[in-house]
């Protein structure tokens, strides 16, 4: 079961609040202090795309975001209501070799691509999905064995 | 916290210094400094990014299309950063290839490479 589930209408603004309530939970579930900023930084990359993908097919439906903790893990789940991206965008997540050079144009793939970047260089575990009815990226961090939550 | 953005001029360059979060919501107010600092002349530009307690890819994106900009006037746009958690962004996307990082705002003001 869910610890905590966060639904957000599809605004840049709410992301920051999305990277907060995540931080605060990972903090909680005893993620370790050195990798929270990790765990901020990727729930908001995997937020912005959300969000993004949301406005670009004016999808009106809210970004999901899921935090689990179990006892050896801390899960986060985005979940967006988008039709999927491309097979190469996803392959490129899960974990392929791909260097990611330095994108000369801003446009939105490649800002997308950059997102995804991100999250794959920083999180080990790591997943993308999609399908014609939307997208989940599921990342998880462990939980530091010495943490014992009151 | 939102962002906050000033201007200096040193020289023949001209020093933006960023503070707070550049992220999906304010990345879009960094891109218009800049874009409005390419349009009044401004070709050299150093980003100080010392007051920056958070960036993703959406600023990396800003700064790149700043770089372009700059380029375009056969300008430079250099970075001042010493915090390793930003530092690690531009490590882990391969922009450190791409930017010049100096550790203060006096020597990216000197660089000429």
């Amino acid at each position: 079961m869910a610890t905590v589930e966060l639904l957000f209408s599809a605004l840049p603004e709410h992301v920051r609040t999305a990277r907060l309530v995540a931080a605060a939970v990972a903090r909680r579930a005893g993620v370790d202090e050195a990798v929270l900023d990790e765990v901020r930084l990727a729930v908001g990359e995997a937020c912005s795309r959300a969000v993004g993908l949301h406005i670009s097919n004016e999808v009106t439906t809210p970004v999901r975001v899921t935090l689990i903790e179990d006892e050896k893990k801390f899960s986060i789940e985005v979940g967006d209501d988008a039709p999927g991206p491309t097979p190469e965008a996803l392959a490129a997540a899960n974990g392929s070799e791909r260097a990611a050079g330095g994108p000369e144009e801003s446009g939105a793939d490649s800002e997308d691509d950059m997102g995804l970047a991100v999250i794959s260089g920083l999180v080990d575990d790591v997943e993308v999905t999609a399908d014609e009815r939307g997208g989940l990226i599921r990342m998880s961090w462990p939980i530091a064995p010495a943490a014992v939550a009151p | 916290m939102d962002l906050s953005l000033s201007t200096e001029t040193v020289g023949d360059r001209t020093v933006v210094r960023v503070g707070g979060e550049i992220d999906v919501y304010t990345a879009p107010k960094l891109r218009e400094q800049l874009v409005e600092l390419v349009n009044d002349g401004s070709y050299h530009l150093v980003v100080d990014m010392e007051g920056v307690d958070f960036l993703d890819s959406t600023g990396l994106g800003v700064l790149v299309g700043g770089l372009k900009r700059v380029r375009a006037h056969e300008g430079s746009l250099r970075l001042v950063c010493n915090q390793e958690r930003i530092l690690k962004i531009f490590r882990i996307t391969g922009l450190t290839k791409v930017f010049p990082i100096h550790t203060s705002v006096e020597d990216a003001v000197q660089a000429t490479d």
